[in-house]
């Protein structure tokens, strides 16, 4: 009885490692395939497209009504220290610092990365990649090598949209609904927000998140058992799993960028 | 699937986009326009007390901004605060006799240096130090002080 919890805990201990040694291992081969990828663009576009483009939509939604409620939240607490003027830099610094590249990463983990990893998923459970093997086609650089790559570059873009959309829907509610004086909200936010400090590191972060969201995606996808439960789990797998290290990174990352 | 050009095209707004929102990001919400790469020269400042000075805190003259705190050391044998300042080139000719002081924005804002020009013909250059300092008001200081005379005032009162 004690003897058999034990060994089931030892398997599922091996069974971590090995997931996250294979991991490691398909990155590898992932990056790779990169530099063979460069040179038949058009697969990226296309992927591009399908990560980038029409994850848009809701990233400039979402990324307006952050703005916007930052906005109203912002004002509520300042205005009760008659300091209603400095909500241009609390909501940049919010939407650049944190909520940008995280929220971001989160949305593109919902929208992309689920997506991602249930196209691959299905095309290894209808044994496409087998076939591709079988002619000779090297499944790490046709399929799984662009979609990284496309998510890669489309993340920080999208970030970079979010935090600029999310300021302008500060600025609506600010400035244009509540009456903060429109010189203030400028000048105030472009004295108080550091190019380097904040900006630049806002863009490291969401470079890293994207790498992370790209690869969990696409590994879920390619170590996807080959039934349509083990596509569902892995999608399902996709999501959680980035969220949760999103946000852990996020952690890290901000005690390393912001921590002094 | 959609036609390829049609794709193509959205990618190519995709990417003009993002980077477009990066660049405004840059320059619209950041201080990238306004931190001048331009040149500039330092001069430094000693003071008995800063307050809560920062580096990049602006230094001002008649409320104009000329520059920034660039560093602030602790001299160890004067027992004093150093304050080096940027002053961008355009500004360059502070009289030598030129007092800093630290001042306050607002009641609760942050703090800056203002300059006051002197009178004197010949001018501050690169890693001159500005003689004439008044620190910071320490609120703490203040009130203590002043509950001390209010406390003395009444003790001879009575």
């Amino acid at each position: 009885m004690i003897l058999d919890r034990i060994q089931r805990l030892g398997r599922a201990a091996i069974g971590f490692v090995e997931r996250l040694g294979r991991a490691h291992l398909f990155l590898l081969h992932t990056i790779s395939g990169i530099p063979g990828v460069l040179l038949r663009p058009a697969l990226v576009i296309r992927q591009l497209y399908m990560v980038g483009v029409l994850t848009l939509l809701i990233i400039l939604v979402s990324g307006f009504f952050v703005g916007m409620v930052l906005g109203l939240q912002g004002y509520n607490t300042l205005s009760d220290f008659g300091a209603e003027e400095s909500l241009g830099v609390m909501v940049a610094l919010s939407l650049v610092r944190e909520l940008g590249p995280v929220v971001t990463a989160l949305l593109f983990a919902g929208r992309a990365g689920s997506a991602l990893t249930a196209e691959i998923g299905l095309m290894k459970a209808t044994e496409q990649l087998s076939g591709m093997e079988m002619m000779a086609v090297d499944p790490m650089r046709r399929v799984i090598a662009p979609r990284f790559l496309a998510g890669f570059i489309s993340m920080p873009l999208l970030a970079a949209i979010f935090s600029l959309v999310g300021v302008y829907g500060g600025y609506f509610v600010g400035v244009g609904l509540l009456g903060v004086d429109d010189g203030a909200f400028w000048s105030q936010m472009q004295d108080r927000v550091e190019w380097h400090d904040d900006i630049l590191n806002g863009v490291i972060k969401s470079l890293v998140f994207g790498f992370v969201a790209v690869w969990i995606a696409v590994f879920e996808g390619y170590d996807a058992v080959p039934t349509s439960e083990g596509v569902s789990r892995a999608t399902t797998r996709t999501v959680v799993h980035t969220s949760l290290t999103v946000l852990g990174l996020d952690f890290i990352l901000t005690a390393l960028m912001f921590g002094d | 699937m959609r036609n390829t050009r049609v794709i193509e095209i959205a990618v190519g707004i995709f990417v003009a986009a993002g980077m477009a929102a990066l660049f405004l990001l840059a320059m619209q919400v950041s201080n990238l326009s306004n931190t001048g790469t331009g040149e500039s020269y330092t001069i430094s400042a000693t003071f008995e007390n800063i307050g809560g000075l920062k580096v990049r805190s602006p230094v001002t003259v008649s409320g104009v901004r000329v520059g920034r705190v660039d560093a602030i050391d602790y001299d160890n044998h004067a027992f004093e605060a150093v304050v080096t300042l940027r002053i961008d080139k355009a500004y360059s000719s502070f009289p030598e006799d030129t007092s800093a002081s630290i001042f306050t924005s607002g009641l609760l804002g942050e703090q800056y240096v203002g300059l006051e020009p002197g009178g004197s013909e010949i001018n501050l250059v690169e890693g001159d130090r500005i003689q004439m300092t008044q620190s910071a008001l320490v609120m703490e200081q203040v009130i203590g002080q002043f509950l001390y005379s209010a406390a003395g005032k009444r003790d001879k009162d009575e």
